[in-house]
């Protein structure tokens, strides 16, 4: 996609100030959105509106965004508004994914901002016959330095934003900004913890009715005999739907509608299924499919193969979910002509076209707005919902729907993030370094998300389906399976292949850092391995393959911060991992403190030091809380988390069955220290802490008990059978 | 018909006693606060507290409320004016997605009703059945801690 | 109150018993020693680990929180609370004295390396069946635990039981090896499930009643018991399961979870929780020996599942069918966890024998406190009712419950012993919060 020439133009180095020679396309987002008023838009009372076509998932972007517009715009951010994705008003930005929003979104409303800003500055300097350099802007208003100030509202009809952001627009100076670099509180927490209204699942639109959905037991099964007449009769149902296995109910009260999807669920019959490995066999079966293979990298190719000790690991990771807290929910209404969608779904766009597309709409008939969900960290039920809700709304003219999944239907219904295999053999040079990395990772795909009716559950469903799309592998440099394959160290020879893997037993897509999770935990632990072989101190070895000054210093500021190298008491390891998401976003360096019960085997999380280098920091609260968050999640996914399944498909129904880290697991204590680089690009963070935990923890273990995990989740159940009795 | 005390108020609602008081504090009462997480008693983000003890309104039907007062998260204030406990979440930064935070609230509001000045290990064990996977569970303990007025054992956090 | 009259009467007793033969009372001390090499071999380490599991050592011998097998963890016992002892091999707080000679005797006799008497909560009882290859083993793996430094909680016992050579009384009366059957004509798993039972899984200690003393009524083994306060079923021809527990449904039951019986609350709970790490063949074997318990002819007399149409003419019954409606059914009639319903749930309430029990305390229990989360095990969960349910709504409910899947009458006292448990007597339930 577009998201590779914009990548191209960021790991390019310097791009901001617009100081530089001409340039072949705009940063971030404006490759696609070049006018000023796509993003930002003044009315005649003086008021601003940001858009972005970035969606709000929990990650803070809301208040980074606002923090970005009001210090370009010399505005208090409490004036300021903010629309987030929505298919009529805000640019098309594509998904929210891939910790792209402060590299696309907050770049782009930097520099239309700052745009806007030299416009009413030069409006200004006209009326009030001053040089432009001599005004200011602050609190809404230009000021020139005899006092006179002349505010946005005198100066909107005077401007017009429709033009495109030009080249040379200049930002603010590092050291003059107010906002940007500051903890702005996050603007929506207090509705959050006072129950204003916040979440699609709070939308009550006059009109509204209730639907649940009643899903086969099972992937794959098909729904063989139906009874709906008492569920049709019962007081306050609307209707029950059925289009092929597509069943529905519909209410006027939600209570209602959720006791009649009980009932329509008992008179359902269905039959068959999609067969799935037993766990035991799940490596085997994935190590046994057709795979297609790519070479991503190669380098060193024409010298020897040195000699020296050969090190050699596979490592393997099962099925994992995201498990948002809230299941997925939409609302939609048709009234014959225009379809509009309430969704949290992470492309308003990408949907709109899977929506058109099944419902047999023009585009132009269809609005997708974005409504905040509960947290998402990828590829949930979110579209799903989405399209249950058109397919409902679409049958019944004139009244909104709200779909609801139950727990049990996002845990069984979300895509996974995929079971993985990644092979290394390493030789380590006789001057104790690596002298030759061979590395193939085995993955399914990373991305099934609309556009595409296919991809929306029910649409392959309906008596007419619209089959699931090919599984395709997403490009390098940013990777799908292979992302992060590419080890950032330098080694003199290197080979590094992506065996995708197109057929799997379970519906798969993107969850939070994609293959980045799994490459980056075989990466760092074999990086620990080869130093041990090499008696080498873990963090040492590390620095000495690595260039990049900012991969340095993130490595010894935590290794300095966490106090790497003291005598821990027995039954404690100390474990580090590093990695630079992508190879082209932030850069992060985890190292951690556990605790390993030998009896049963158990592992916990003591403490935690991460450092962060994502550029200029927007909102360091911001980017601190999606560094602690990460590094919690993926303590959670590395250490209890896999989907549970047999043969009959997946059996993690809720949470009783699908165990996720508690309060008594959090650690005693996590400091994320941020390395700020003001006037550098924003990288994206949102995502980076997910591997080196893994392999932090995966380090730690080794020293904590002497026993070397390859598997993820590292359970109990493997630790201990690898201490022993 | 059914008459609940919420957040003070005497409140009839058009519902049968066997409705799980969520959807009635959703629907019936526009209250926002309270979510359906899981609807099985297993997440916590429907919690509410009934005569001051944290109770799962997801299964909780209205019937056994009867001149029992239920208090939600809108009963300890508002975004404008939050009540102490919410305006340490919001000092705290205490949410990301936020969706199981006024569970969280609730839960430590009945705890520090209970106990105002719990240890470490009393907050994780009264927080342990509610679940967040935003990984916010830093803030939220250092929320709950700067709400009963203890140190957090240290400045974790950006430097 | 009842406690200290049993326990004054107790005391009376064995004073009595012990005068007959003091010398008894006496054992010698073992002199200190260590494990020789060829104890320590890796391969009865190994079945050693799976021994300790079936016997539950870790169950009693570590804290809340605490090092495993680290001891103090509080056993309550109608006489008083006995905490048990530090079992790894730290030489001053725990077994690090011991030889294999002194393990065997402590095991087997209830006497410890210095010659002290033991309480009968640890059930030496039944370990005085084991073999020596078995104690070894579990010599072996005992020794080789991590040693932890943690001094001996005091029991908290009135006097005179706080004076041990009382025991020596005790276990003349009482003590006794196990009788383990062994029949030829029966599976191999049977026969290595019969030994496992009743010698070191000990079955017998929870599932049978025991006397005024303490003491399991051998003539009434398997007929029942208490255990923490609550029924535990009887493993007998009497049970009143609905359904007739097969090999297979045992099997499953103690391995996880059983999804027509369901599965284990209470003090069960950490038995099935020990299986995790015990082999297969194991459980089968011991599943294979217990499900023989019920009795020839037991499946038969079973009357299944039932759920009866309640009459809605009482007020209370409808009360409690309301709160079942809103607060159970959306778990308990979901259609089973293996049809596709909630996981951990069985087709109906009707199949649990928790509502067939001649009392109603562990439903109570177990409404009132739940079945709380384990840590990152799967397992079924189950919110604590007792906030969200008045002492007089719980009785409610359990009447409802119990007039619609059981085919037995109401229970007598319900009303008492939910006010008992619920430790409320105002009407909106305020108790001592006495469940976290
Ligand atoms: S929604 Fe009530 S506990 Fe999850
Ligand atoms: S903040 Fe998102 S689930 Fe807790």
């Amino acid at each position: 996609m577009t998201a590779l020439t914009r990548r191209a133009l960021l790991v390019g180095g310097a791009l901001l100030v617009g100081i530089g020679p001409a340039r072949a396309a705009l940063p971030g987002s404006l490759a696609e959105a070049p006018r000023i008023d796509a993003w930002i838009r003044l009315d005649p009372d003086g008021s601003v509106t940001v858009l972005t076509g970035k969606a709000e998932l929990g990650q803070g972007i809301k208040t980074a965004l606002i923090q970005v517009a009001a210090e370009e715009l010399g505005l208090d951010p409490a004036v300021l508004r903010l629309i987030t994705a929505d298919t009529e008003l805000t640019p098309d930005e594509g998904y929210t994914a891939g910790s792209h929003s402060m590299q696309d979104s907050a770049t782009a409303i930097r520099l239309a901002a700052a745009a806007a800003r030299a416009l009413l500055v030069q409006a200004a300097a006209l009326r009030l016959g001053a040089r432009a350099e001599t005004l200011s802007v602050a609190d809404g208003a230009v000021a020139a330095p005899d006092g006179r100030r002349l505010h946005f509202a005198e100066l909107a009809a005077e401007i017009d934003l429709d033009a495109p952001v030009p080249e040379a627009t200049a930002l603010r100076e590092p050291g003059t900004r107010t906002l940007v670099g500051r903890p702005l509180p996050r603007v929506d927490i207090p509705a959050k913890v006072a129950g204003g209204p916040a979440y699609v699942q709070d939308i009550r639109a006059p009109g509204m009715v209730h639907a649940r959905i009643v899903r086969p037991p099972r992937p794959g099964a098909r729904l063989v005999a139906l009874e709906t007449e008492a569920v049709a009769a019962r007081p306050g149902v609307i209707r029950v739907h059925r289009d092929g296995d597509f069943l529905a109910v519909v209410a006027e009260r939600e209570y209602a509608a959720v006791t009649a999807m009980r009932a329509l669920a008992a008179h359902a019959v269905w039959q068959g299924g999609t067969p799935v490995p037993e766990p035991d066999a799940l490596f085997a079966d994935l190590a046994g499919r057709e795979a297609k293979r790519t070479i991503i990298h190669e380098a060193g190719a024409g010298t020897p193969v040195p000699a020296g000790r050969t090190i050699t690991a596979q490592y393997r990771r099962r099925y994992q979910m995201h498990g948002s807290i809230g299941p997925s929910c939409a609302v939609a209404e048709f009234d014959g002509t225009r379809l509009t969608v309430w969704s949290h779904a992470q492309g308003m766009f990408p949907l709109r076209k899977a929506l058109a597309e099944m419902l047999a709409l023009p585009e132009v008939q269809v609005r997708c707005i974005h409504v905040e969900g509960s947290g998402c960290y990828g590829h949930n039920g979110a579209d799903d919902a989405a399209g249950d809700a058109a397919l409902l709304a679409h049958a019944l003219l004139g009244r909104p729907v709200r779909v609801q999944y139950t727990r049990e239907q996002e845990h069984l219904w979300e895509p996974y993030g995929g079971a993985m295999m990644t092979q290394v053999s390493a030789v380590l040079g006789p001057d104790g370094r690596i002298a030759d990395w061979d590395y193939a990772v085995r993955s399914p795909t990373h991305l099934t998300r609309p556009p595409g009716a296919g991809q929306l559950l029910s649409a392959r469903m309906l008596e007419s389906p619209f089959p699931a799309p090919p599984p395709k592998a997403l490009p390098q440099p940013e990777g799908g399976g292979d992302r992060n394959a590419i080890p950032l160290y330098r080694f003199a020879r290197a080979r590094v292949a992506h065996d995708f893997v197109a057929a799997m037993p379970l519906r798969v897509s993107a969850l939070r850092s994609l293959g980045a999770y799994m490459n980056v935990f075989s990466i760092e632990s074999l990086m620990d391995e080869a130093a041990e072989a090499a008696g080498a101190d873990p963090v040492a070895f590390r620095l000495a393959h690595l260039d990049d000054p900012r991969a340095r210093a993130v490595i010894e500021a935590t290794a300095a911060r966490f106090g790497w190298g003291a005598a821990l008491p027995k039954g404690r390891g100390a474990g580090f991992a590093f990695a630079r998401y992508k190879n082209l976003a932030g850069y992060c360096a985890v190292a951690v403190e556990v605790a390993v019960e030998r009896e049963s085997g158990r592992v916990r999380l003591v403490r935690a030091q991460a450092a962060l280098d994502a550029g200029e920091i927007v909102n360091p609260h911001g980017l601190r809380d999606q560094i602690e968050g990460g590094i919690i999640q993926a303590m959670s996914w590395s250490l209890f988390e896999a989907v549970a399944h047999d043969a009959t498909g997946p059996t993690s129904r809720d949470w009783s069955t699908y165990p996720i880290a508690r309060f008594p697991d959090i650690p005693e204590r996590l400091d994320v220290h941020l390395i700020d680089r003001p006037g550098a690009p924003f990288l994206g963070a949102g995502e980076v802490a997910q591997g080196p935990t893994a392999a932090a923890l995966a380090n730690a273990i080794r020293q904590a008990a002497s026993v070397r995990l390859r598997e993820l989740p590292m359970r109990p159940e493997l630790v201990k059978a690898a201490i022993g009795v | 018909m059914p008459t609940l005390t919420v957040n003070g108020r005497a409140r009839t609602v058009a519902a049968e006693p066997d409705t799980p008081l969520l959807y009635v504090l959703r629907d019936e009462l526009g209250l926002n606060g309270a979510k359906f997480g899981c609807g099985l008693g297993q997440c916590g983000a429907c919690t509410v507290e009934v005569e001051g003890r944290a109770v799962l309104s997801c299964l909780t039907p209205i019937g056994v409320l009867e001149g029992r007062p239920v208090t939600t998260v809108e009963g300890l204030g508002s975004p404008e004016a939050p009540g102490p406990l919410q305006a340490a979440f919001i000092a705290e930064n205490a949410a990301q997605c936020g969706y199981c935070i006024a569970g969280m609230v609730m839960r430590a509001h009945a705890l520090l009703r209970e106990n105002p000045h719990p240890g470490e290990d009393e907050i994780r064990a009264a927080l342990r059945l509610n679940l967040c996977r935003c990984g916010t569970h830093m803030r939220i303990l250092a929320a709950v801690r700067r709400a009963a007025g203890r140190p957090s054992p240290a400045a974790g956090g950006g430097s | 109150m009842r406690r200290r009259r049993i326990a004054v009467w107790l005391g009376a007793a064995v004073l009595a018993g012990v005068a007959g033969f003091g010398i008894a009372a006496w054992r010698s001390a073992i002199a200190p020693g260590g494990p020789a090499a060829d104890e320590v071999a890796a391969e009865p380490v190994r079945r050693g680990a799976v021994l300790a599991a079936l016997g539950y050592c870790a169950s009693c011998h570590t804290a809340e929180g605490g090092r495993p097998y680290a001891g103090g963890r509080g056993v309550a016992t109608p006489f008083g609370t006995i905490y048990s002892t530090n079992i790894t091999p730290d030489p001053e707080t725990g077994l690090g004295r011991y030889t294999l000679a002194a393990f065997a005797r402590a095991m087997r006799e209830g006497v410890d390396r210095e010659g002290r008497h033991l309480y009968p909560a640890f059930p030496y009882t039944h370990y005085a069946g084991l073999t020596d290859d078995d104690i070894a083993a579990l010599y072996a793996f005992t020794m080789t635990r991590e040693p932890v430094r943690q001094a001996a909680t005091p029991n908290a016992l009135p006097a005179p039981l706080s004076w041990r050579p009382l025991i020596a009384g005790w276990k003349l009366l009482f003590a006794q090896a196990p009788a383990i059957p062994a029949d030829p004509r029966r599976s191999p798993d049977w026969n290595r499930g019969a030994y496992l039972a009743e010698a070191l899984s000990h079955c017998g200690a929870c599932h049978s009643p025991r006397n005024l003393l303490g003491a399991e009524i051998r003539s009434k083994a398997y007929a029942g018991g208490e255990a923490d306060g609550w029924w535990v079923p009887p493993l007998d021809r009497s049970s009143p399961s609905p359904l007739a527990w097969s090999e297979a449904d045992l099997a499953r039951y103690l391995a996880e979870w059983d999804p027509q019986h369901g599965g284990a609350a209470g003090p069960m709970r950490p038995v099935v929780d020990a299986h995790r790490t015990v082999p297969a063949g194991e459980i089968r074997a011991i599943a294979a020996y217990v499900a023989t318990l019920y009795g020839p002819g037991a499946a038969g007399s079973r009357t299944g599942p039932v759920d009866r149409a309640v009459s809605g003419d009482d007020p209370a019954l409808a009360r409690g069918a309301a709160t079942y409606a809103g607060a159970c059914a959306t778990c308990h009639e979901s259609g089973g966890g293996a049809a596709g319903g909630v996981p951990y749930t069985t087709p109906s309430l009707g199949h649990r024998t928790t509502l067939r029990a001649p009392d109603p305390r562990n439903l109570i229990l177990v409404l009132r406190d739940g079945i709380a989360p384990r840590d990152h095990v799967p397992g079924p969960i189950m919110p604590a009712y007792g906030t969200m349910l008045t002492p007089s709504q719980t009785t409610d409910l359990a009447a409802y419950l119990r007039a619609r899947f059981s085919p037995d009458g109401p229970w007598p006292d319900l009303d008492g012993t939910v006010r008992r448990l619920m430790g409320g007597t105002t009407r909106s339930g305020a108790r001592a919060e006495a469940t976290r």
